[in-house]
């Protein structure tokens, strides 16, 4: 027995320098993980640097498909085509619109079921979750069966510019409710009791404590409202009457040859985004520090102090 | 005071609330309705609709297009299946393995998805041409007689094919996954790993009995996100498929915007609605995850 024991230890003694491998295979496992989630990263760009390059095209006919000839005409006249520069201005209308009512409904919406209970919340959240759950052709269909319906009453609204607003705001409001409510439950309650404690009436700890603490979520939930109205088709497409946004300019333009300009704007949007959201996460890295610099320099002097005492 | 608030709560939430009351539930019924109708069309080109319970709109609708709903559901189903396999181990590396590049990483994933939908299609139907680069470099090592075999494409093309369509689905909703996959797995605590790992667990196994569970209500949020309007979309089959790629979609849309075929528009759409409806309560069933859906 105690030599099978010994020969086992012995074993396992000559098998050790096969370790290494082991280890070695071990971390290429772990790095395959990382390499795969490189390429993923790549691979959502791969559009985006095809759309950049194009935007530097200069198509040889109506199409801009295939790679010709480099030129900055695009880039130095970006509204060279008048109907498109209409299109981005309506689809930046909509777009501020929409997000400043259903952010502020949303927002309000989202107060009320973070800090009430009350009859029907059930309800309440089912009615917020199912916009969400809904595919938009069935949300753009229905509504524009709605207008269609009604557009002889005297309550009814033409399809066009107006009809649009109504239905980003409608989709946009679930998406608000969401984001804002997560921020509501996320923070402590006790700040608002100590206001309270210390004689601030409810409106005042409303503006002065809950505002500031839930406005990173108000502010998530803008940005996410605006980009979903700013790309919107499907919604648009059933009730634009015959406005043409943004999304519609490119797929009316789509059959006949969409010009280099499209590339040029969508370029635009997307460095705006990405550059907005590097100085925003810039300024919060920052913020950061200091705060933590100051925390620091709280305690060594709280230390020194406790020395000298 | 005490009355004002307990009932504090409803004049915040009317405004809200009676919005989508009034244009998304009210429409709903109004949708119904006309799915419900017959149409005449009198000597002067007029239509008329006449509320006459046709149900035969819903039996002669689904008789006719059951292939698309099939089809639809199908390419989504795969489509949802590719971005979890896609946007798993990416979320996975951010959330736990990014440190201080967290925050930078997830920038760059969102930040695809902020150049415009149809725009980043259009750029997959380059990408896709017969003569790109991706093309003829699938041709060369073979994938395209594969997929040639499995139907997936035809003739060593991939524009115009169910591939295309899929592949694009695929890309054009990631987001949609790796967000929510990714605050999942952001929210485990990392003491539970090291506890299975210090109670022996190899490192698969913790994966799939610690790590996996935790992230199911992000695997539930980000499967739907995806599924959901992955199923309604008609823009990539427009763009990039065929007449045999065409979805529900493509069919309600030219049945509401250019043939003006209201009652059977209608009655597709509410049945893809209410086919949805039964999928994601049957999958909320089987995920146990019900408290997505009201919290």
């Amino acid at each position: 027995m105690a030599y099978a024991e010994a020969t086992r230890t012995e074993a396992a003694d000559r098998a050790a320098p096969a370790k290494p491998p082991s280890q070695f295979w071990r971390k290429v496992r772990y790095q395959l993980l990382n390499v795969f989630a490189g390429l993923v990263l790549l691979y959502l760009f791969v559009p985006i640097s095809v759309i950049i390059l194009f935007s530097f095209n200069d198509p040889a006919g109506k199409f801009n498909l295939t790679w010709n000839k480099f030129s900055t005409d695009a880039w130095a006249h970006p509204f060279g085509v008048p109907s498109l520069q209409d299109a981005v201005v309506l689809s930046l209308k909509i777009a501020f619109l929409s997000t400043i009512v259903a952010t502020l409904l949303g927002t309000l919406v989202a107060l009320a079921l973070a800090r009430y209970s009350f009859r029907g919340r059930g309800a309440t959240n089912f009615a917020i979750f199912t916009p969400m759950a809904t595919p938009e052709i069935v949300m753009g269909s229905s509504l524009l069966t709605l207008f269609i319906a009604t557009s002889g009453w005297p309550i009814g609204v033409d399809l066009g510019f107006w009809t649009i607003l109504i239905a980003h705001i409608m989709f946009n409001i679930s998406y608000v409710v969401v984001t804002v409510k997560a921020r509501v439950y996320g923070f402590d309650r006790r700040l608002e009791e100590a206001a309270m404690d210390l004689y601030a009436n409810s409106f005042t700890t409303f503006r002065r404590i809950t505002l500031p603490l839930i406005m990173p979520g108000i502010g998530a939930a803008a940005a996410l409202a605006f980009a979903l109205s700013i790309d919107d088709f499907i919604v648009t497409q059933f009730n634009r009457g015959a406005e043409v946004t943004f999304p519609l300019f490119i797929y009316g333009a789509a059959r006949n040859g969409v010009p280099v300009q499209v590339n040029v704007i969508g370029s635009i949007i997307f460095l705006v985004a990405v550059g907005g959201m590097l100085l925003n996460l810039m300024i919060q890295n920052s913020r950061a520090k200091r705060d933590a610099r100051a925390s620091a320099g709280a305690v060594r002097r709280a230390q020194a102090s406790e020395a000298a005492a | 005071m005490g009355w004002l608030r307990k009932h504090a709560a409803y004049p915040l939430l009317t405004p809200g609330m009676a919005w989508l009351l009034i244009f998304f539930f009210v429409p709903m019924g109004f949708m119904f309705v006309k799915s419900l109708q017959t149409v005449t069309v009198d000597e002067t080109f007029h239509q008329h609709y006449t509320l006459t319970w046709e149900w035969s709109n819903y039996t002669e609708a689904i008789r006719t297009y059951h292939s698309q709903f099939v089809r639809s559901f199908l390419y989504a189903g795969i489509a949802t299946v590719a971005a979890f396999l896609i946007a798993y181990p990416l979320a996975y590396v951010i959330a736990f393995r990014a440190g201080r590049w967290k925050n930078l990483l997830l920038l760059l994933v969102i930040a695809p998805f902020f150049t415009n939908y149809l725009i980043r299609t259009l750029a997959w139907g380059t990408l896709l041409a017969d003569d790109s680069i991706v093309t003829r470099a699938l041709d060369a090592i073979g994938f395209l007689t594969v997929t040639d075999a499995l139907g997936w494409t035809s003739e060593h093309r991939l524009l115009a094919t169910p591939f295309a369509v899929v592949a694009a689905i695929t890309y054009n909703y990631l987001a949609f996954m790796i967000l929510p996959l990714y605050v999942s797995l952001e929210k485990i605590d990392k003491r539970l790993l090291e506890a299975s790992l210090d109670l022996y667990a190899n490192r698969v196994r913790a994966f799939l009995r610690v790590t996996l569970p935790l992230s199911l209500p992000g695997v539930f949020a980000g499967t739907l996100l995806t599924f959901i309007p992955a199923t309604g979309d008609y823009v990539n089959a427009e763009l990039l498929g065929s007449p045999q790629t065409k979805m529900i979609g493509n069919i309600v849309q030219s049945k509401f915007l250019v043939i003006n075929d209201y009652p059977t528009a209608s009655a597709l759409s509410f049945t893809l609605m209410a086919i949805m409806l039964v999928l994601i309560s049957i999958y909320a069933r089987i995920l146990g995850t019900e408290e997505v859906t009201t919290t």
